[in-house]
């Protein structure tokens, strides 16, 4: 399978890297990384660096892409484009009180997407 | 993240404690929390009917809810209980998110529903939240439930944020 892990900030970028390279290494998957930027999240050099760093440190080999503009629409865009099979994004952070609060990309890619999407808690 | 209050305060509350016939006769018990009693929480939590849970809390089992209490059972945050029958059936809490804000959330149990106790419940809340000089509550419920909804707005909350996947409600006090 050919999957294509979203990311969008810093503070989740291990954890939703850390579940696609885990399975990726457990089944033979192929990763591809997109990089996208939110209105409230870190500069996408930041962001890209930061998954270059991740994955190097870890010998995973990823090819890694950058996209400015709308990121949910972005992410599914390419996925559709270059047929990726799954779509790997974070699933949400938690409230004061521990609800679970879904991000705007997440919503966008679960409504939109026609592949399965892995939402990573 | 700047989140939008109304600008008249709501209220003023009744605080705690209430003591209150419900609609099927059960006398209930409204009370602040001052620590003590968790496992009395958690025979609640663990009775907690599952299709009451929303966006993840209450958790199902025990170990989750035991760490959940913890993170909610704070001297930070304002908890009030109702009682009914000897045990707990409803608890309410606002739990502050680091700045001046409180996130609110309700719990009744399943045989206690729809008997009044919610409303006493949340405005004894609210009646805490003020004695605390707490003035910014804000909470999140899914879209499709409306009768929590509808209880938000009758207590004077407004509604935020609606354009994402939970609506977002809030209210001054």
């Amino acid at each position: 399978m050919r999957l294509l892990v979203g990311i969008d900030r810093s503070e989740r970028a291990k954890a939703v890297l850390g579940a696609a390279t885990a399975r990726a290494t457990d089944t033979g998957d192929e990763l591809t990384v997109a990089v996208v930027e939110t209105a409230d999240g870190p500069s996408i050099d930041q962001l890209e660096r930061e998954v270059q760093e991740h994955l190097s440190a870890r010998s995973i080999d990823a090819d890694v892409r950058s996209f400015t503009g709308h990121a949910g629409s972005q992410l599914v865009e390419f996925a559709e484009r270059e047929g990726f099979d799954r779509l790997v994004i974070d699933g949400g952070q938690r409230s004061p009180l521990g609800k679970i609060q879904l991000e705007d990309v997440a919503e966008f890619v679960l409504l939109n997407a026609t592949m399965t999407v892995t939402l990573v808690r | 993240m700047t989140r939008v209050y109304p600008s008249e305060p709501a209220g003023p509350f009744e605080s705690p404690p209430i003591t209150f016939e419900d609609a099927a006769g059960r006398t209930v018990e409204i009370r602040a929390y001052t620590g003590g009693g968790f496992e009395d929480f958690l025979e609640m939590y663990l009775a907690f009917d599952p299709k009451d849970r929303a966006q993840g809390i209450p958790p199902t089992n025990e170990p989750r809810i035991r760490e959940w209490l913890e993170s909610i059972l704070t001297d930070d945050a304002v908890n009030v209980t109702a009682s009914a029958e000897g045990r707990l059936v409803g608890h309410a809490t606002l739990v502050p998110d680091g700045t001046e804000e409180y996130e609110l959330a309700i719990f009744v149990l399943d045989d206690y529903q729809e008997s009044g106790i919610g409303t006493r419940l949340i405005t004894a809340l609210l009646g805490a939240g003020e004695d605390h000089d707490i003035e910014q509550v804000w909470l999140s419920v899914e879209r499709w439930n409306s009768a929590a909804r509808a209880l938000y707005r009758k207590v004077g909350f407004e509604p935020s944020k609606t354009e994402s996947f939970e609506f977002e409600m809030s209210l001054r006090l």
